[in-house]
């Protein structure tokens, strides 16, 4: 692969090349300028750590952080790499601890927010070896993340130009996390797909508002979602953030016509147990489905009454891990448990309306192999990225480019 | 080991042998058959199970959702072609409480894609109930749990 300098085309947001899913050095320059750059990366739900002590694992892009519920009864960030020699510091996705962190290595210890306590043999044996007098344990804590929490989902950054959480969310993208956020988070269970294909790839399947219907013949089929249903898209002023919905179950007239011919209508195929698309209006707005997305790669989904976060975390440029969290919250009641449990068959790697996502970048990405310098074509809706009453439209898509570009310098 | 014991095992044994057949040949139609109505069938992974989450990455509360799972794979749902082979072995039988017997087995799920692609595609434990209906044994519930928190691309084909 040539490594010359990416021209970004003169369409702007509405083309992009396919190298930028491919190319290494395009992935490692992401993970720094995105990633390890100005942009808030979603790191748990305040309600995983409840207790002083609880920690979890997880990454920043490729980088590996630890969050905590530190001494202070606050939720820190750090990175995952003990100052010393650079050894993984905590090895569990989950767990707790009454004293500190403790590197396996050489057991440098460390407080639940990072700071450096003790350094094993840090006098030496009998006046012999041990670290010299000028070794100062404050200037070797973890390196530490600014944690900010939104409606009691945590996110952290490594960036100090990074604005504050609340500002970088927006008000409108931050009323429909909200909307969906209402009350304590009870996590229902934890599921992972490793997907064959650059994580741009499925950031940009999450915020195409324009295929859900067509490549999803589920959703057709059964009219839970369709593009001629009432709906649209809003997107913040960067472009960075968006929320899709589909308000109410209705379609416009001549809906069926429309969708005439199209192979993802199925018109004679009915369900003999319907039970899990039971669905009740429980925010009370009839929204009855909404996708939300924050830069870079955090996903909150509303579909009917299954609510999930979904974290899109790269693994190699034709590598991704997508990370389900499903939640429902602690003032459910069995019934309301179990009509969440129920509607969860839509998505997840099982997901009726959501499995073929977990294959079709894949099949972008081997489509693109030898194609580098050839872009998609990104014009439905027209060329600009803002919001729009419709979802026959891609301006989402260019909205994620149009954050993008300024970081990676195209 | 009694007689009666030893012709109950052969004939579990030869129930999981044709369970695995089926959705190893393509005759998923058949699959739902393999349960009781009012069954219920569920995927989840050790995590989730041990921590007692309830969720399911197929969650299914009757056999006639299980049909409408068949009916959806041919008819709605899209992913490239593809067959398991599952291995099912290590029979565990339990207490019998209520009429239906305890059952547990591991298995491994190779998966083949259409281009020859093979991959060890999961592998986990049967936490499974019996009863006998009809003169043969029936699935009134099953869970498939996954020692891996990960799935490959997409789970299209039960377990």
């Amino acid at each position: 692969m040539s490594m010359q300098a990416l021209e970004w085309p003169k369409e702007g947001n509405a083309r992009v090349p396919y190298r930028v899913f491919s190319d290494p050095d395009i992935y490692n320059t992401e993970r720094d300028r995105v990633f390890l750059g100005p942009t808030w990366q979603y790191l748990g739900l305040a309600g995983e750590l409840p207790n002083i002590g609880d920690y979890k694992t997880t990454f920043v892009g490729e980088t590996p952080v630890i969050v905590t519920r530190a001494e202070d009864g606050q939720i820190h960030a750090m990175l995952n790499r003990c100052a010393h020699r650079g050894n993984l510091v905590c090895l569990k996705r989950q767990g707790h601890s009454d004293d500190g962190l403790t590197c396996v290595y050489h057991s440098w210890r460390y407080d639940l927010s990072g700071n450096l306590t003790s350094v094993a043999f840090r006098r030496g044996v009998a006046g012999k070896g041990g670290m010299p007098d000028s070794f100062q344990l404050e200037s070797h804590g973890l390196k530490k993340l600014r944690v900010d929490q939104f409606a009691g989902l945590v996110f952290g950054t490594l960036s100090e130009e990074a604005p504050p959480l609340s500002d970088y969310i927006g008000n409108m993208i931050g009323a429909r996390i909200g909307r969906v956020m209402r009350g304590k988070p009870k996590v229902l269970g934890t599921t992972s797909q490793i997907l064959h294909n650059n994580w741009k790839l499925y950031i940009e399947n999450v915020k195409d508002t324009y295929h859900a219907s067509l490549l999803h013949s589920f959703f057709t089929t059964f009219r839970i979602s369709r593009l001629t249903t009432a709906g649209g898209v809003a997107i913040g002023e960067s472009g960075a953030h968006h929320a899709s919905y589909t308000r109410g179950k209705e379609d416009l007239p001549g809906a069926d016509q429309l969708y005439a011919g199209i192979q993802s209508m199925h018109q004679d195929y009915r369900l003999k147990d319907p039970k899990f698309l039971d669905a009740v209006d429980e925010i009370g707005d009839g929204i009855t489905l909404q996708i939300l997305s924050v830069f870079p790669n955090f996903v909150l989904q509303q579909i009917s009454n299954a609510i999930a976060l979904r974290l899109v975390l790269p693994k190699g440029p034709d590598k991704t891990e997508l990370q389900w969290t499903y939640i429902g919250f602690e003032d459910d009641d069995a019934e309301m448990t179990e009509r969440r449990l129920q509607q969860a068959n839509l998505v997840g790697p099982a997901g009726y309306v959501s499995m073929e996502d977990g294959a079709v970048g894949g099949f972008i990405q081997r489509a693109i192999a030898g194609g580098e310098d050839e872009c998609s074509v990104i014009e439905m809706g027209g060329h600009e990225h803002g919001s729009q009453e419709t979802r026959a439209t891609e301006a989402s898509v260019r909205g994620f480019w149009h954050a993008w570009r300024p970081l990676m310098g195209y | 080991m009694p007689l009666a014991e030893i012709a109950r095992r052969i004939e579990l044994e030869d129930l999981y042998t044709a369970y695995a057949d089926c959705l190893d040949s393509d005759a998923l139609e058949a699959w739902p058959g393999f349960f009781t109505l009012e069954c219920r069938y569920r995927i989840t992974s050790a995590e989730n199970y041990a921590a007692g989450l309830p969720l399911g990455l197929i969650y299914a509360t009757s056999q006639d959702m299980l049909r409408d799972r068949v009916s959806a794979l041919r008819e709605a749902n899209i992913y490239e072609p593809q067959v398991y082979r599952h291995l099912i072995t290590g029979l565990r039988i339990g207490k019998e409480v209520g009429g239906a017997l305890e059952l547990g087995a591991s298995f491994l799920v190779v998966r083949t894609m259409q281009d020859g692609e093979m991959t060890l595609f999961a592998a986990g434990r049967y936490v499974d109930h019996v009863v006998k209906q009809d003169g043969g044994w029936k699935f009134a519930s099953k869970i498939a749990v996954l020692d891996s928190r990960q799935i490959d691309t997409l789970l299209a084909i039960p377990i």
